[in-house]
C-alpha cells in the first residue's frame, strides 16, 4: 500500500492506495507546525488499516513555496558569485527588497568561473575569498549560497571555492548552483540563493514528517514530490528543498488525470482561496512558457500552465451573492464561514446551502433566500465557463475535470458538454503526489569536437538515464518526456549544442527497500 | 530630447523583443543592465536624430556573440563604456553619440551602458529590426564601414580591427569573439550626425517604447494584446494556433529551422510553416509565401501577447504570428541583396507583408 499526502495552506489530504486503487482518503485542516495537520488527517485515512502494510509514504507540500511568498522562517544567507569582478548585475540584483532584507543582504563576487566550454574563466582567487569567508564568519553567517559563471557545464570552480571556504569556516552549510538549476547564471543563483535560505526551515519540517508518521507507526520510506512530477528521498529533499516549491500543481493535475483516467483534457482544480484551471497532456501538465517567479524572485523552473481565478471554498460572497470574491478567508474557513460557525458568508456556504456540499452545520444556512444562493452559483460558473473557454486549445469540445476541495460547487459548466468530477476528486492532490515518478535530467552544453549531434544526444541521454536509475527508477519503465537541442547560435559551425534531456521511470521496488535501509 | 526612466525602459525592452522578429537574445538581461544604469546614475538622454548635430560623431555600441552565454558571463556597464573609449584613442575623436545596432533584442539597450559616461543614446539604430551579423545594417547599403571597430571583453583584451570590407569585419570579429568566450562588446560603424540622419532607422527605440506600452494597456484593459500589436505598427495577422513540431538544427554556426502550426480560431483546418535562423524569416501558410525577411515575423503568444523567441518556440504553444513592414531602405535592391530570403539561403522572393492586409480586407 502506499500513503500519499498533501500539505496544502487550506488543508492537509491524505489518501491511501493498494496498488491503483484508492481505499480510503480524508481532509484535515493544515497547522501551523504542519504536523497536526497531518496526523489527523492521516490517522482518518487510515482507521482500521494496517499500517505495517504501507511500504511508501510520499508527500507533497506547499510549505516552502508559501515561506518564500510570505517571506517568513527563511534564514539569512551570504551570497558568494565567481566570476569576472566588479559586477553590475550583482547577486539577488532583481530580488523584492523585502525579501532580499529578510536574507541580510550579504553578497560578494570573487575571480573564477568556467567559459561555456569548460574551460576556465578566471582562475579561482583563493585569497580573495578567504577573505570573503572570514568577512562572513564576522557577520555570523552560517549559510551559503555559491554560483559560478557555466558551472552547469563543469561544477570544478564551485566544488574548489566550497573547500577553500570550509578551510576558513569548517561548519558553513552550502548550497552550489551546480547542483540546482541550469543554465542562466541569475536564475540559477536566485534558486541556490532560495535554497540555502529554506534549509533549516527543511530540516525542521521534514524531521516533523519522519516523527508523526513514525509516531503513527509507519516505517516506510517518506518521499517528497518535486515540480516536475517525480519524488525525491528525505536526504535530498533535505539538502534541496527548494525542488519541491511547484509541485502543488502538478500533483494536483497529474491526480485528476489518475482518478479520471483522461489523459488530455482541462482540470480545474477548486480550492481554498482560488481555481487554477490547467491542460493535460498524455497524462502530464502543461508547461508554462514563462519564466517561474518565485514570490516575485525570478527562476527558471518550469511549472504548469495555470489559469489562477479567486474563487474557491472559502472566497467571500457578498451584495446577496452578486459579489463572489476576489477576497478570502483562506485558511481561517473553519472559523469563519456560516456553516462552521462563523459570521462570514462563503462560498463553501452557498455549496452547503444548494445541497451540492455536505460538510459543518446545513442549518445555519437555511436561512439564506434561494436567490442569494443562485446568483453565487451563476457568477461562479459563468466565470469558470469563460475561463475554460479561453484556456482550451481549440474549439472541440474537451472533458473538463473538477479536482479539490471546493469541486462541489462545480455541478454544471456553461459550454461544456463532458464535466467529470472523478471519485475521491476533493484529494486528487495527494493522489498525484502518491503516483510521482522518479525523474532524470540533464541540462548542459556539449562541445561537438567532430562527433554528430545524434552522438551527443544519445550520451545526454545515457547520462539522464543514468541519473534515474541513481534516483531510484526501475530501468524499464524510464522514457524521454523532454529532449530539446539548440545549437549555440553566432558561434562558427558545429562548435556547441545547449542539450536538455528529462527522463523519468516508475519507482523501483528496490529503492524502497534501500531508501529504507537509509532511514 | 528626453529622459528614459525606468518605466520607460520596461516598455521598451517589451517592444524590442517584439521588434526582434523572434532573434536578438533574452532581454531580460540587457533590461537590468540598463535598469542599473538608470539607478545609479539617473535617467538616459535619448535624443531624437533630427537633434544630433551635423557634426556630431556617433557610433554604434552593441554586444557581439552568443546570447546563450550572455545569461551566464552577464554584461557589465564598464565595458561598453571601454568599448567607445578604445575606438576614441584609436581615432583621436570624441565620439559625442551611442545608437543601438538593433532595436531587437538586448542589443537595443546596451547603448544604454554607455550613458554612465555621460554619453546620449541616438532614438535610432541600424536595422529597425534584429539580423544576426554585424554588416547587415543600413549603413552597409550606403557605403559605410563597420571599421575601425574596438572589440573588448571582461578581461580587458582590447582588439581594434581595420578591414576593406564588411563581411571581413563580420568574419573575423566573430573569430575573435570565440576565442574570447563567445561574447564581446563592440563600437563600430563611426558616422557623422549628417550620415546617421542620412542612413540609421528613425525611432527605433520609441518604436520599441510604443509597442510595449500598447502590449502593457491592451493586458490592464482586457483587449487582446496581439491585436493591439498589429494594430499599433501597420502590422498584419498572418495565423493563429498551436505549434506541433519545432526542427533545429547548425547550419553555418546559426539555430536553424522550422516551426509547424496547426490553426484555430479563423485559422482552423489551416496550417503554417515558420523558417527560421536565430530570426524568423519566413511564414508559409497553406503552401502559400505569406512573408519574408526582411519584413518582421513574430510569434507571439496567443494569450498573453508576450513575444516568443525562436529559441524557445516549444510543442504545444499556442501563438499568434504576426507580420510588419520592415524600414523602407530595406526594400531597395541592395538591401534585400543583403537582408532578403536569399540571401538566407530560402528560394523564394521577398513579399510585402502589407499585400497579406490587402488580400485579408478584399476576402
Amino acid at each position: 500500500m502506499k500513503l500519499g499526502i498533501d500539505v496544502g495552506g487550506t488543508n492537509t489530504d491524505a489518501v491511501l492506495l493498494d496498488g491503483r486503487t484508492v481505499i480510503s482518503s480524508a481532509k484535515s485542516p493544515t497547522t501551523a507546525d504542519v504536523i497536526g495537520g497531518i496526523l489527523a488527517s492521516v490517522q482518518l485515512a487510515t482507521e482500521g488499516q494496517d499500517l505495517s502494510k504501507v511500504d511508501a509514504v510520499l508527500i507533497g507540500t506547499t510549505h516552502f513555496i508559501n515561506a518564500i511568498t510570505q517571506v517568513r522562517e527563511l534564514t539569512p544567507v551570504a551570497v558568494i558569485r565567481l566570476t569576472t569582478p566588479p559586477q553590475t548585475l550583482i547577486p539577488m540584483v532583481d530580488w523584492p527588497g523585502q525579501t532580499r532584507e529578510a536574507l541580510g543582504n550579504h553578497t560578494f563576487v570573487c575571480h573564477g568561473g568556467s567559459q561555456f566550454d569548460g574551460s576556465p574563466l578566471n582562475p579561482l582567487d583563493e585569497s580573495g575569498l578567504k577573505e570573503i569567508a572570514a568577512r562572513i564568519g564576522e557577520l555570523g553567517v552560517e549559510h551559503i549560497a555559491l554560483s559560478s559563471v557555466f558551472s552547469p557545464v563543469t561544477p570544478e570552480s564551485e566544488e574548489q571555492a566550497a573547500a577553500v571556504i570550509r578551510e576558513v569556516l569548517p561548519h558553513a552549510d552550502i548550497s552550489s548552483s551546480a547542483d540546482i538549476g541550469r543554465i542562466g547564471l541569475l536564475e540559477r543563483e536566485n534558486a541556490t540563493i532560495l535554497n540555502a535560505c529554506l534549509r533549516p526551515l527543511a530540516k525542521d519540517v521534514i524531521d516533523g514528517f519522519e516523527r508523526v508518521l513514525s509516531s503513527l507507526g509507519i516505517s516506510a520510506p517518506i518521499f517528497l514530490s518535486q515540480n516536475d512530477g517525480t519524488m525525491m528521498g528525505l536526504a535530498f529533499a533535505r539538502q534541496f528543498p527548494i525542488f519541491t516549491i511547484a509541485s502543488g500543481p502538478t500533483n494536483s493535475m497529474r491526480g485528476a488525470a489518475f482518478l479520471s483516467g483522461i489523459e488530455d483534457g482541462l482540470v480545474i482544480d477548486v480550492g481554498g482561496t482560488t481555481s487554477d484551471i490547467g491542460m493535460l497532456h498524455n497524462g502530464f501538465p502543461r508547461e508554462s512558457t514563462i519564466a517561474l517567479s518565485l514570490g516575485g524572485v525570478r527562476s527558471n523552473f518550469r511549472m504548469p500552465d495555470v489559469l489562477s481565478l479567486a474563487i474557491g471554498g472559502g472566497t467571500l460572497v457578498e451584495d446577496d451573492g452578486r459579489r463572489v470574491g476576489p477576497t478570502s478567508v483562506g485558511y481561517r474557513l473553519g472559523s469563519e464561514a456560516l456553516v462552521f460557525g462563523g459570521r462570514t458568508l462563503t462560498l463553501t456556504d452557498i455549496a452547503v446551502a444548494a445541497g451540492v456540499a455536505d460538510i459543518g452545520d446545513a442549518s445555519a444556512v437555511a436561512h439564506l433566500p434561494k436567490s442569494t444562493v443562485q446568483s453565487a452559483l451563476n457568477n461562479v460558473r459563468e466565470r469558470l465557463g469563460a475561463a475554460v473557454d479561453r484556456a482550451k486549445l481549440s474549439a472541440s469540445d474537451s472533458p473538463v475535470i473538477v479536482v479539490g476541495g471546493g469541486s462541489a460547487l462545480l455541478d454544471e459548466l456553461p459550454g461544456v458538454s463532458r464535466l467529470i468530477r472523478p471519485d475521491r476528486a476533493e484529494v486528487a492532490n495527494a493522489v498525484g503526489a502518491a503516483f510521482a515518478q522518479v525523474g532524470g535530467e540533464v541540462d548542459r552544453i556539449f562541445t561537438l569536437n567532430g562527433r554528430t549531434r545524434e552522438q551527443v544526444l544519445e550520451e545526454a541521454y545515457g547520462q539522464a538515464f543514468r541519473r534515474a536509475v541513481e534516483a531510484g527508477a526501475d530501468r524499464d519503465t524510464i522514457r524521454a518526456v523532454d529532449t530539446e537541442d539548440v545549437p549555440l547560435s553566432h558561434l562558427p559551425d558545429g562548435q556547441a549544442l545547449r542539450v536538455r534531456v528529462k527522463v523519468v521511470g516508475e519507482m523501483a521496488q528496490r529503492s524502497l527497500q534501500q531508501e529504507g535501509a537509509l532511514r | 530630447m528626453r529622459y528614459i526612466d525606468e518605466a520607460a525602459l520596461s516598455d521598451i525592452t517589451v517592444g524590442s523583443t517584439i521588434l526582434g522578429s523572434g532573434g536578438g537574445g533574452d532581454p531580460y538581461v540587457g533590461k537590468l543592465l540598463a535598469r542599473e544604469v538608470i539607478r545609479k546614475h539617473g535617467p538616459v538622454t535619448l535624443v531624437d536624430l533630427d537633434e544630433v548635430p551635423d557634426d556630431a560623431v556617433v557610433a554604434f555600441v552593441a554586444g557581439i556573440g552568443a546570447p546563450g552565454v550572455l545569461v551566464e558571463k552577464l554584461p557589465r556597464e564598464q565595458d561598453s563604456v571601454l568599448a567607445l573609449r578604445e575606438l576614441e584613442r584609436h581615432l583621436g575623436v570624441t565620439i559625442t553619440h551611442a545608437a543601438p545596432a538593433e532595436a531587437g533584442g538586448l542589443n537595443a539597450v546596451v547603448p544604454f551602458a554607455v550613458a554612465s559616461a555621460k554619453v546620449p543614446v541616438v532614438d535610432a539604430d541600424g536595422m529597425g529590426r534584429a539580423f544576426p551579423a554585424t554588416e547587415m545594417v543600413t549603413p552597409t547599403l550606403h557605403g559605410a564601414l563597420a571599421t575601425p571597430m574596438a572589440l573588448v571583453d571582461e578581461h580587458g583584451n582590447v582588439v581594434i580591427l581595420k578591414t576593406p570590407t564588411n563581411e571581413w569585419a563580420e568574419r573575423i570579429a566573430r573569430a575573435v569573439t570565440v576565442a574570447s568566450g563567445c561574447h564581446m562588446v563592440c563600437a563600430a560603424y563611426v558616422m557623422t550626425g549628417v550620415q546617421a540622419k542620412a542612413w540609421l532607422v528613425r525611432g527605433a527605440l520609441s518604436l520599441a517604447e510604443k509597442l510595449g506600452k500598447e502590449l502593457r494597456t491592451a493586458r490592464a484593459e482586457h483587449r487582446s494584446p496581439v491585436d493591439a500589436i498589429v494594430e499599433a505598427q501597420n502590422g498584419v495577422l498572418l495565423f493563429e494556433g498551436k505549434v506541433t513540431a519545432v526542427e533545429r538544427r547548425t547550419d553555418g554556426g546559426w539555430t536553424v529551422g522550422e516551426a509547424q502550426l496547426e490553426g484555430s480560431g479563423s485559422f482552423t483546418d489551416r496550417e503554417m510553416l515558420l523558417h527560421f535562423q536565430n530570426e524568423n524569416l519566413a511564414a508559409i501558410r497553406d503552401g502559400e509565401v505569406v512573408a519574408t525577411t526582411p519584413d518582421l515575423i513574430m510569434a507571439l503568444s496567443a494569450e498573453s501577447g508576450e513575444p516568443i523567441p525562436a529559441e524557445e518556440m516549444r510543442y504545444g504553444y499556442r501563438v499568434a504570428i504576426i507580420g510588419m513592414p520592415c524600414d523602407e531602405q530595406w526594400r531597395t535592391e541592395a538591401g534585400l541583396k543583403l537582408s532578403g530570403p536569399r540571401r538566407f539561403g530560402y528560394d523564394m522572393d521577398f513579399k510585402p507583408v502589407e499585400g497579406e492586409k490587402a488580400a485579408a480586407c478584399a476576402q
